[in-house]
């Protein structure tokens, strides 16, 4: 039997953080974005347009309405082509900044430093809420923790409500919440999402980060060494430590180890060992660190942003900043331009009707009076605009093929309709498969307009 | 069960998912710690990389214990060990009959609604035809057509020619039982000659060319053969499905060939019932659309 000293446990309790409240220009860029996000994530579920929700994602009936946009699931390469901008972006700004969006636009990110603020208005700062934590519990305690608790879940049960406002009718469902008459499904994501939202913000936080998060795992694929990360200034700071106020120890490095930047880091790491995959690029100990050199008269940026080359070679920040513009950056650059140039002119010229049509299988082709041949299609022609429109359905492609019957359909705006169409060409045709084409045109709007292939069968 | 000859193999399969489910518990304990404590997990990347071997989170392995507290709760409540059934009583036609219920219970206050009008207003009626014709083209429109305009041996619904009467009473009576339309073959009888003389005169009836003396032959073999089921005037029986020779109407085509290969081949026509596979509120509303269809209605197109 080995010692037990020499076992080691392969799962251990987490410790609890308790980040320093920062100020400073990052963090000033931080609540920035977070008042920004959440400015448009809370209350762009109320706006409207043109006398409906204005971004509503409505999967019961398979819309998307994006202001005056309305995507059906045929437009599913819209969003392929979002995540894809969305992927370049994050290849272009981590290339540049490293963990741009994990410092300050990240949800989890900005719903921690929400639910920090409320901690720290009801709690108190660091060293208060460690005393209280530590403090038997007793009523004051309980009625703090409460306070706490009740907040973050009252923020939580909003967020998970604005939430599910983006996929059900946010009016309407704010009637239902407010008289309990919520459907099962409703009640279950908002309290989902809201459970999701207190237990990832308020519990959970970096351990998101460390332990969920894919990204921390392989951003250092998306690094180079003239990325901008928050660095430690080693030669400037070492050796480090305390020192009294009116010497000027020359032995010593401007690092006057007091801990500040461990302490408002949300994740726990000491940004003097190096870049480490917890960091998540929030520039709190930036803040933190230039906050003590202003009071102990030592130049800003002992910790900073700066790339890997530029520590080694000591380049000027001219040159760190030019090298910002290397070939890798403006490669992803010239990508995401391309890319979003080309969604942007296809979301232009897009046309607001789409024409499916399915040949009639079983019946190929009937004799009627006179012996002229008839082919039945079904025509499922939708008009995804929001206005009501006419369409003309005809059809090229044999000699003398006509459209038998009605060719005029009447559509309400984003309505769909399934329509029998029997194509006829007089006796005598050719016998064997003909191709043709059928064009749906909107009556007054000859731009909205619409091609499909087929075939006429002549037996 | 059926699937096994002997009950050996249920006892087998539950006692190996719970062995490995117990397993799984030793295994994840057994894993928790590690008699060699270290800095790194010893690889080296790109040189200089390495990483540390810190331990996991808690709760990591507390996910882990949930998962094996899931699959216990799963397999008594629902079937997974051997034969047993499981605490729910869940199987998949028995998740099939609720969701039919759920459908039938939204669905069925509309089919009733319908089922209580007279087939003549539902036909005028655009909602009902909305149904209905998503009814059509799930059931008829594979030999109908999409548009009920038919096909060569299969009747245009969307005309007024009808073989077996075109009143909202025989047309539910033809969805519902099915419909047998018989042509005895009448070559051996007619002889070749004798078949053509016919086919000219049932061409004549529709106006249609044909020659004047195999017409003038074929008048007393037509009265004498086909009239008890056409009527002596080719107009044809609804009561028998025997259909009008003197329209333009040609349900296995024109001309002379078509009508000689009829004559000389007979004809079996089958229209299957649907009295079991569609609920009579439904047969009701489709009978609704497709007389629609022949009275210029709401369905016709």
């Amino acid at each position: 039997m080995k010692a037990d000293a020499a076992e080691v446990r392969l799962y251990a309790a987490d410790k609890k953080i308790y980040p320093r409240a920062v100020h400073g220009w990052f963090a000033a860029w931080r609540w920035l974005l977070v008042w920004g996000t959440q400015l448009v994530f809370y209350g762009g579920a109320w706006l409207t347009w043109n006398g409906r929700q204005a971004v509503l994602f409505d999967i019961a009936h398979r819309k998307f309405y994006i202001f005056g946009l309305v995507f059906w699931p045929q437009d599913i390469i819209y969003l392929a082509v979002l995540l894809i901008i969305c992927a370049l972006s994050l290849f272009l700004f981590t290339a540049v900044a490293g963990r741009l969006w994990c410092g300050y636009a990240c949800p989890q990110t900005v719903y921690t430093e929400i639910f920090l603020w409320v901690e720290r208005m009801i709690e108190g700062d660091r060293n208060r809420r460690i005393q209280l934590d530590r403090d038997p519990w007793n009523a004051r305690k309980t009625g703090i923790k409460a306070a706490k608790h009740g907040v973050w879940i009252a923020i939580a049960l909003w967020t998970g409500f604005t939430f599910v406002g983006y996929f059900t009718p946010i009016r309407e469902l704010w009637g239902e919440v407010t008289g309990f008459s919520a459907g099962p499904w409703e009640t279950f994501w908002i309290l989902f999402y809201g459970f999701a939202t207190y237990g990832n913000a308020g519990w959970m936080r970096e351990q998101v980060c460390t332990y969920m998060c894919p990204y921390a795992r392989f951003q250092s694929a998306m690094f180079d060494k003239d990325t901008l990360i928050i660095t430690y200034d080693r030669d400037r700071g070492e050796p480090r430590g305390a020192r009294s106020r009116s010497a000027d120890d020359r032995t010593l490095g401007d690092c006057v180890n007091c801990g500040i930047c461990v302490q408002v880091c949300p994740t726990g790491i000491d940004i003097r060992n190096g870049l480490q995959y917890q960091c998540i690029g929030c520039a709190a100990c930036i803040d933190g660190c230039d906050g003590v050199m202003d009071r102990v008269g030592s130049p800003r940026g002992l910790i900073r942003y700066s790339t890997q080359n530029a520590l080694e070679r000591k380049l000027p920040r001219q040159a760190l900043m030019a090298r910002a513009f290397r070939p890798r950056v403006l490669i992803y650059g010239a990508i995401l331009c391309a890319i979003a140039l080309g969604a942007v002119v296809g979301l232009y010229a897009r046309v607001p009707l789409k024409v499916d049509v399915i040949r009639d299988r079983a019946a190929i082709a009937r004799e009627v009076e006179g012996g002229r041949i008839e082919n039945v299609y079904r025509l499922q022609i939708m008009n995804t605009a929001e206005t009501a429109r006419t369409f003309e359905i005809t059809a090229t492609g044999l000699p003398a093929l006509e459209v038998a019957g009605t060719s005029r359909v009447e559509l309400a705006g984003t309505a769909s309709r399934m329509v029998p169409v029997r194509l006829r060409v007089p006796a005598g045709a050719a016998a064997g498969t003909h191709r043709i084409e059928f064009a749906v045109t909107a009556v007054g709007d000859e731009g909205v307009a619409v091609r499909e292939k087929s075939v006429f069968i002549v037996r | 069960m059926s699937d096994f000859t002997s009950d050996f193999w249920h006892f087998y399969i539950a006692a190996v998912s719970l062995a490995s489910i117990v397993a799984c518990g030793v295994f994840l304990k057994l894993q928790s710690v590690t008699a060699k404590p270290k800095d790194t997990t010893g690889h080296t990347w790109d040189e200089d990389l390495t990483e540390y071997d810190n331990p996991l989170p808690r709760w990591w392995a507390w996910l882990f214990y949930l998962t094996i507290a899931f699959s216990l709760g799963y397999l008594v409540l629902y079937p997974g060990l051997g034969s047993y059934k499981g605490t729910l009583g869940w199987t998949q036609l028995g998740q099939l009959e609720d969701e039919n219920k759920v459908a039938n219970a939204e669905f069925g206050p509309l089919y009733d609604k319908f089922a209580k009008l007279p087939v003549e207003t539902l036909a005028k009626s655009g909602e009902a035809i909305a149904v209905g014709q998503k009814l059509f083209l799930n059931y008829c429109s594979q030999c109908h057509a999409s548009d009920g305009g038919g096909s060569r041996g299969f009747p245009n619904l969307t005309d007024k020619d009808w073989l077996w009467g075109g009143t909202p009473e025989t047309i539910k009576a033809s969805i519902t039982e099915g419909r047998t339309g018989v042509m005895p073959p009448f070559g051996p009888v007619l002889g070749e000659q004798g078949a053509k003389d016919v086919a000219h005169y049932v061409l004549s009836l529709s106006g249609s060319t044909s020659d004047s003396i195999r017409r003038a032959r074929g008048e007393p073999l037509f009265k004498a053969n086909c009239a008890a089921c056409h009527g002596a005037e080719g107009k044809g029986n609804p009561a028998m499905g025997a259909p009008n020779l003197s329209d333009t109407t040609w349900l296995h085509g024109s001309g002379e060939q078509a009508i000689l290969e009829t004559i000389n081949k007979g004809r079996q026509n089958q229209m299957p019932a649907h009295k079991d596979i569609l609920s009579p509120a439904r047969i009701h509303l489709l009978t609704a659309y497709v007389y629609s269809l022949s009275q210029g209605g709401a369905g016709a197109k």
